[in-house]
C-alpha cells in the first residue's frame, strides 16, 4: 500500500501548478471569465502543448494512456486556479465518451483533435425536468432511413456556448425514465439552435433545441437504446474529478483564511489569535483531510473491476458537498465584509463549489442513493 | 401564559391585511425588483404607509408612532410578511429617528423626524471603517473643530445605499484621549457636502449596495452634533440595544421555507416530488422546529419588553440563531434550484432559460452570507453572551 503519485504525476502536477501560478492569477481568470468567449482560445492552446488534453486518451490516438489518477493531479491543480476553460467538458465529458463508446472511425477522426486543441465538445444531457435523474430523458431521436430525427431541448450545457460537436442523449425508445432507450449522438453544434448566459462560477452555458435535427446512423455513440450504462460509468469518473477540482478549491479556501486570519487585526490582535476562530479553522482543516481521503478512497475504488465502486462514488460526493459548505461558509465569514466582496476571490471559489456539488446530483441525492445501496433490505 | 388573540386584535388583523391586499400592488412590486427603479418605488412604497400612519410603528406616539400594543406589532409583521411586503429601508426610521428622538435637541428633531417619516431623505449608516469592523471603537475618521463647524477627514466603508444617500450618520473620533470609547461622537453629515466621494463596492450577489465613501476636509456645521461631544458610543449603544427585536426575522424565514415546501412539491426527481424524499423533509423539519422555537423566544423577549425589562443581551441570541435560520432557508432554496442555482442575471426571460427562481435564489444566498457578518457578527454576539448572560470573562 502507498499513497504516493508516480514521477509522471508529479510532473504534470508542477506542469499545471506552474501554469496556476505564473500565468493564471486571479484578475487573468476575471478577465477571461467576463470575456465574451467566457474562455480563452489562447489558453486553450496552451494545455495542448502542454499536453494536457491528451491524458485520458488512449495512445492510438495520439494520447497519454492515463489513468483516473492521472486526471485527478490535473484537475486539483486547476481547481486551485478557478480555471474555467472548458477541460471537463471537452475532455473528460465530451471526450470520455467518445473514448469509451464512440466506434473506431469516431475515435480516429474526433480525438485527434480534441487533443491538437482545435475541437470543442459538449455532453448535453440535462433537461428542465431531468435534476439529477440520468435516464429521464425527453428529448427523442426517430429513426427515419438510415438517419435518425432529434426533438427536444437541453439545459445548461456546459461549454454549450463554444462547442463544435455535441453528443446528445436522446430517447429511441421507451417511456421517459426507462432505464433502457437512451441513445448518445453526435450532432454538429451548428444545426441546433442555442441561447446563452453565464453562470455563477464563470461558466458560459447554453439552451440547446433540437428542431428535426437529422444525423447519420454513423453518428450513433455506444449502442442503439443502450447508452445509460455508459453514461452512469462516465458519472461515476467525473464525480471523482469534480472531487479533485473541488479539492483544490477547499485547499486554497483554507490557505487563504488562515493567512487572512494571521494579519487581519480587531481589538489590537491578529482575529486569528482568538480560540474561537482557531477551533473552527481546526475543523476546517480536518474537513479539508477528510475529504481528500475520501477522494483517494474512491479514485481506487474506480480501478475495481468488481462492481462495489458506486456507494464509495456516493460517499464522496456527500462528502465534498458537506466539506465544500463548511469551508466555503467559514472562509466568507472569516473574511467579514471583505468576504461579501465581488473583489476577493473567496467567493469565487465559493461559487465553483457550489456548482460542483450540484452537479450530478448534491449530497442529498447521494446520500439517499447510499443509504439504498448500504441499507435497503 | 396564553398566546390567543382577542376579537380586537383579530379586527386589527382583518385591517391590516386588506391594506396590503390592497396598496402593495403588482406594478409596485415589479418597480422594486428592477434595479433601475428600486429607489423610487422603495420611496413610494414608504410615503404610502406614512399616509396610513404605520411607517414607524416603535417609534413611541408622540413623535410619530402608531401607539400600538406589542400583541399587534406582532401581527403587523406577521401580516406583512405573509403578504410578501417589503421591510422598510433601515436606516433613517429604525435606526438614526430613535437616536435623535431620544438624544437630538429640539430643532434637530424638528429638522431631521418628518423627512424620515416621510421618506423625503434617504440614509445611510456611516460606522464601519476598513481598519474598525468589529472593534468599531478603534474607528479614525476624525472631526477638528474650526470655529462652528467640525472638518471630517477619513473614510467610511461597507455603507449600504450610500449612493442613493442624501444624509449619512457618522460616529467620528473628536477625541483621543482616554479610553477609545470615550473620544467618539455621532454627527449627521449631508452627502451632499463638497469633499465626499462615494465609491461603489460589488458584492458577491453581483449587485451594488455596498460604498467606500471618503470624507476630505468635509465641513459639517456643529449643529448636527446628536447631544455631546465624545458620548456618540452611548447613543450607538443604546440604538443597537433598541433595535434587537425583530433583527431574527422570523417571520420572513418561515414565509422562505414555505415558498421551498412550494417549490419542493413541484420540482421532481425521478418521478418523485422532491418534497416526498425523507431526506429533503428532514432539512426542511430541522428548520421548521427550530423557528417554531424561535418565534417563540422572540415573544418571551418582546413580552419581557412590553413588560418594562429592556431587550438584554439575551437578544444576542434572536440574532445568532434568526441569521443562521435564514441562511438554512436560502441554502434549502438553491438545492431546489439545483443546476439552475447559477444562473446570473440575463435579457434572457425565465421561460428561455427554463427556470423561474433560481436567479433570485442565488442573489439571496449569496447576499445571505453577510446576514452573520453585519449588525455585530455572530462570533461577536457569542462573545457578548458569554460575557453577558453567562458570566465567562
Ligand atoms: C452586506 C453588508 C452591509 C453592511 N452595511 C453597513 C452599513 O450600512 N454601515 C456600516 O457602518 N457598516 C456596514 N457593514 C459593516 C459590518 O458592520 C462589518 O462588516 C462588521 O462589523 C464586521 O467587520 P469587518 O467586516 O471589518 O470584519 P472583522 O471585524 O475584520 O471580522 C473578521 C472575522 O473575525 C471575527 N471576529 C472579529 N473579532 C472577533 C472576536 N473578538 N472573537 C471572535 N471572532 C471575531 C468576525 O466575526 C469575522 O468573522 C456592512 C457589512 C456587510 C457585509
Amino acid at each position: 500500500m502507498n499513497f504516493d503519485f508516480s514521477e509522471e504525476q508529479g510532473m504534470l502536477r508542477d506542469s499545471v501548478a506552474r501554469f496556476v501560478q505564473d500565468d493564471y492569477d486571479f484578475d487573468t481568470r476575471r478577465a477571461i471569465a467576463d470575456s465574451e468567449q467566457g474562455m480563452s482560445a489562447e489558453k486553450w492552446q496552451t494545455f495542448a502543448e502542454l499536453g494536457w488534453l491528451s491524458v485520458p486518451f488512449a495512445e492510438e490516438y495520439g494520447g497519454f494512456g492515463g489513468g483516473p489518477v492521472d486526471v485527478m493531479v490535473v484537475m486539483e491543480e486547476l481547481g486551485k486556479g478557478l480555471v474555467v476553460e472548458p477541460y471537463l467538458a471537452t475532455v473528460l465529458m465530451f471526450g470520455g465518451l467518445l473514448q469509451d463508446g464512440g466506434s473506431d472511425a469516431q475515435k480516429e477522426s474526433l480525438i485527434p483533435q480534441i487533443i491538437d486543441g482545435s475541437l470543442q465538445g459538449s455532453f448535453a444531457y440535462l433537461e428542465r425536468q431531468s435534476r439529477f435523474e440520468l435516464a429521464d430523458v425527453k428529448t427523442t431521436a426517430t429513426a427515419d432511413g438510415d438517419n435518425y430525427v432529434i426533438n427536444g431541448e437541453k439545459v445548461v450545457v456546459f461549454n454549450g456556448a463554444n462547442a463544435d460537436q455535441l453528443i446528445v442523449s436522446a430517447r429511441t425508445s421507451g417511456e421517459q425514465s426507462d432505464a433502457d432507450g437512451v441513445s448518445l449522438f453526435l450532432v454538429p453544434a451548428e444545426a441546433a439552435e442555442k441561447i446563452t448566459y453565464r453562470m455563477m462560477d464563470g461558466q458560459l452555458v447554453a439552451n440547446v433545441t433540437f428542431n428535426n435535427i437529422s444525423v447519420p446512423a454513423t453518428a450513433l455513440v455506444g449502442e442503439l437504446g443502450k447508452a445509460l450504462p455508459l453514461i452512469e460509468d462516465l458519472v461515476q469518473r467525473v464525480i471523482v474529478y469534480l472531487g479533485a477540482e473541488a479539492l483544490g478549491i477547499m485547499s486554497q479556501l483554507n490557505t487563504k483564511t488562515l493567512e487572512y486570519t494571521k494579519t487581519r487585526e480587531q481589538f489590537g490582535t491578529a482575529i486569528g489569535s482568538f480560540q474561537a476562530l482557531q477551533h473552527r479553522m481546526v475543523d476546517t482543516f480536518m474537513s479539508y483531510e477528510q475529504s481528500k481521503s475520501m477522494l483517494y478512497r474512491a479514485v481506487c475504488s474506480l480501478k475495481d473491476e468488481d462492481d462495489g465502486t458506486d456507494s464509495e462514488i456516493h460517499a464522496l460526493k456527500v462528502m465534498i458537498d458537506k466539506a465544500g459548505k463548511h469551508i466555503y461558509g467559514e472562509a466568507i465569514q472569516m473574511h467579514g465584509g471583505m468576504g461579501i466582496t465581488d473583489e476577493l476571490d473567496i467567493g469565487h471559489f465559493a461559487k465553483r463549489l457550489m456548482m460542483i456539488n450540484t452537479t450530478f446530483g448534491n449530497g442529498d441525492f447521494h446520500q439517499g442513493k447510499f443509504n439504498e445501496l448500504r441499507y435497503a433490505s | 401564559m396564553d398566546t390567543s388573540f382577542s376579537p380586537e386584535d383579530l379586527a386589527f388583523r382583518d385591517e391590516v391585511r386588506a391594506f396590503f391586499a390592497e396598496a402593495y400592488d403588482e406594478e409596485l412590486q415589479a418597480r422594486m425588483a428592477n434595479l433601475d427603479t428600486f429607489k423610487d418605488a422603495v420611496i413610494d412604497w414608504q410615503k404610502r404607509l406614512y399616509e396610513q400612519g404605520w411607517i414607524a410603528p416603535s417609534w413611541p406616539k408622540e413623535y410619530g408612532g402608531t401607539g400600538w400594543t406589542t400583541t399587534q406589532k406582532f401581527i403587523y409583521e406577521q401580516e406583512r410578511t405573509a403578504a410578501g411586503v417589503r421591510d422598510v429601508i433601515p436606516f433613517g426610521l429604525t435606526m438614526v429617528g430613535p437616536v435623535i428622538y431620544a438624544f437630538g435637541n429640539d430643532e434637530q428633531k424638528e429638522r431631521f423626524l418628518p423627512g424620515i417619516l416621510k421618506s423625503d431623505d434617504w440614509w445611510c449608516q456611516g460606522y464601519s471603517e476598513p481598519g474598525a469592523g468589529s472593534d468599531l471603537a478603534s474607528l479614525k475618521t476624525k472631526a477638528e473643530t474650526d470655529g462652528d463647524d467640525y472638518i471630517i477627514n477619513g473614510a467610511k466603508i461597507w455603507t449600504s445605499y450610500a449612493q442613493y444617500a442624501d444624509w449619512i450618520f457618522c460616529l467620528v473620533r473628536t477625541s483621543n484621549e482616554g479610553k477609545r470609547q470615550q473620544g467618539i461622537s455621532f454627527l449627521l453629515i449631508d452627502m451632499k457636502t463638497e469633499g465626499i466621494k462615494v465609491n461603489p463596492i460589488i458584492s458577491i450577489d453581483n449587485h451594488h449596495s455596498l460604498n467606500e465613501v471618503e470624507f476630505n476636509n468635509v465641513r459639517v456645521p456643529k449643529a448636527n452634533l446628536i447631544g455631546e461631544e465624545n458620548k456618540g458610543w452611548t447613543y450607538a449603544k443604546a440604538l443597537l440595544a433598541h433595535e434587537r427585536t425583530g433583527i431574527a426575522g422570523v417571520p420572513d424565514t418561515k414565509r422562505n421555507l414555505e415558498n421551498v415546501k412550494k417549490y419542493a412539491r413541484e420540482e421532481v426527481n425521478g418521478g418523485r416530488a422532491l418534497m416526498d424524499d425523507p431526506i429533503f423533509q428532514q432539512r426542511v423539519s430541522d428548520i421548521e422546529i427550530e423557528l417554531m422555537a424561535l418565534e417563540f423566544t422572540e415573544l418571551r423577549v418582546l413580552a419581557s419588553v412590553a413588560s418594562g425589562g429592556a431587550p438584554g443581551p439575551e437578544s444576542s441570541l434572536l440574532k445568532i440563531k434568526g441569521t443562521e435560520m435564514q441562511q438554512a432557508v436560502q441554502e434549502l432554496t438553491m438545492e431546489v434550484a439545483a443546476y439552475y442555482q447559477g444562473v446570473l442575471p440575463t435579457d434572457l426571460s425565465t421561460d428561455q432559460i427554463g427556470h423561474d427562481f433560481g436567479s433570485s435564489a442565488r442573489q439571496s444566498y449569496m447576499y445571505g452570507r453577510a446576514a452573520t457578518i453585519y449588525g455585530g457578527s455572530n462570533e461577536v454576539q457569542r462573545n457578548v453572551i458569554a460575557k453577558a448572560v453567562l458570566g465567562l470573562e
